[in-house]
């Protein structure tokens, strides 16, 4: 399997603070790779480092063969922030053609995406008069337009009730089966269960490279909050 | 691959822009009418104030410098407001993971705001002329290209001076730091040979100085005066230097 994301001893520094830690990962293409752990663990900063907005103090990161942040992945990775980045003062469908006029693509396109997130009715509405759930959907779509090779959403079912997200987790998983390599972070342990592929992140550190079986077999248990909260406690017996 | 500069993309976000003030109807009012309403209290102030023999009647000389000075201020303001919300919604952080050159997204918005600022000098020139009898020998469509001309250098300057507002409270206060000293010695106040040397040669440094005295040469001169497309090159240079300048100051890479 060829890994569309190479992560080599990545140093991030903020001010005088190190928020990752010499962090080497891979992302398998064409998979669900969930970046899971605690708020504060530097999933986001990883994402950033991704999509090549991160300033880095040292390491290298390789996207799709090239480092991230050329120019010419631009039109070949799609990112979504946690907070919804999406115009409040244009229509949800002004911002999904917006987006898809910069990927070069036309309205069907931007339709398209509107329809894979389920927002076609509220196509004509102000992203201010929506809800927080429909906002961050309409972000979604609006980095779906670009039919990316890879995607990274950060935290894209925050706020969003049960029947949306499994609809949204079924999304991810027809991309991937597509061929598109997704990564998705996600503080919510149960969230895990969901991805092909785990990247437990905790303070800057690679916790665990795993699979959701993998992880549940290692631990010894079934529950992944639990595993992951005994695995942190076995470090830190290794680090005592 | 993103080139540094596509025309394309240019269109594309000066779309948007225009697409998201079609939105704010108050603010599309306001930016319309606002500096034929002002232009209005200032004809009634100087009404019945004589003008001095020989000389023109002061509305004619003030209220044609407002004609540019009023895009200048609208379009500094709302761009920088506009910049930094750009900045502090993330919106701005996507479009950065986007084919979009820095310098589309910047003439984008300059392209945009020209353009509503055509638009505002067209309505205020007209009221001026008919409703006001504002005097102006020269061509009316040169007062209309000087006041473009302002408003780009606004949109300029309010994009360079938003990479260093960190708030809103902190964007506004910029519009005074950056507007008043070059109102105060542009020549409208005091007639730039009577200031002080080294107040003149402030003057001589800073953009709207010359943005005024072409409307005056505009005002006065029924030909087109060298010393008039001088001065606007002088503005359009001022205005393509702080735009260069704002892709300098706009990181793709942040901490």
């Amino acid at each position: 399997m060829t890994d569309a994301v190479t992560v080599t001893d990545l140093v991030v520094e903020r001010g005088r603070r190190r928020v990752l830690h010499e962090l080497s990962c891979s992302v398998p293409a064409g998979q669900v790779t969930g970046l899971l752990g605690p708020s504060g663990s530097g999933k986001t900063t990883l994402m950033r480092a991704l999509v090549g907005v991160q300033r880095v103090r040292s390491g290298q990161v390789t996207v799709l063969g090239e480092p991230a942040g050329s120019p010419g992945l631009r039109s070949r990775v799609g990112y979504v922030t946690q907070a919804p980045s999406v115009y409040p003062d244009l229509t949800v469908r002004e911002n999904a053609r917006h987006f898809a006029a910069l990927y070069g693509r036309g309205a069907g396109a931007a339709d398209d995406a509107l329809t894979a997130v389920g927002m076609t009715d509220a196509a004509g509405q102000l992203v201010a008069d929506l809800s927080g759930g429909q906002r961050s959907r309409a972000s979604l779509a609006c980095a779906l337009v670009g039919d990316p090779e890879l995607l990274v959403l950060d935290e894209p079912t925050v706020g969003l009730d049960p029947v949306l997200r499994v609809d949204l987790w079924d999304r991810f998983h027809a991309l991937a089966a597509a061929g598109t390599t997704l990564v998705v972070s996600s503080h919510v342990m149960d969230e895990a269960g969901r991805c092909d592929r785990l990247l437990l992140l905790r303070e800057g550190r690679l916790l665990a490279d795993s699979t959701p079986a993998r992880f549940r077999t290692d631990s010894g248990t079934d529950d992944l909050e639990e595993a992951f909260l005994r695995l942190v406690r076995t470090q830190q017996e290794v680090a005592a | 691959m993103s080139a540094v500069l596509s025309p394309r993309l240019t269109g594309v976000t000066t779309g948007r822009v225009l697409r998201q003030l079609r939105h704010d109807h108050r603010t599309i009012a306001m930016m319309v009418l606002l500096p034929s309403l002002l232009l209005g209290l200032l004809h009634l102030l100087w009404r019945d104030v004589p003008a001095l023999p020989g000389q023109p009647s002061v509305f004619d000389r003030v209220g044609l410098t407002m004609l540019g000075v009023f895009p200048f201020v609208v379009m500094f303001l709302v761009t920088s407001i506009a910049m930094l919300r750009e900045r502090t919604s993330g919106t701005l952080e996507r479009l950065l993971t986007t084919p979009l050159s820095r310098l589309d997204l910047l003439l984008g918005y300059g392209t945009a705001f020209g353009l509503a600022a055509a638009v505002q000098a067209v309505v205020t020139v007209t009221v001026a002329t008919t409703l006001y009898d504002l005097d102006v020998a020269g061509s009316l469509w040169l007062v209309v290209l000087i006041a473009v001309v302002d408003a780009v250098l606004g949109v300029a300057l309010g994009l360079l001076a938003s990479a260093f507002a960190r708030s809103e409270f902190q964007a506004v206060q910029f519009m005074p730091v950056i507007v008043l000293p070059q109102f105060f010695l542009c020549g409208l106040l005091v007639p730039r040979e009577q200031m002080a040397g080294w107040l003149q040669a402030i003057s001589d440094v800073l953009p709207l100085t010359y943005a005024v005295e072409a409307l005056q040469e505009v005002g006065r001169s029924v030909a087109e005066t060298g010393t008039m497309w001088r001065d606007v090159g002088v503005v359009a240079g001022a205005a393509a230097l702080a735009l260069a300048l704002a892709a300098a100051t706009l990181r793709r890479r942040t901490g």
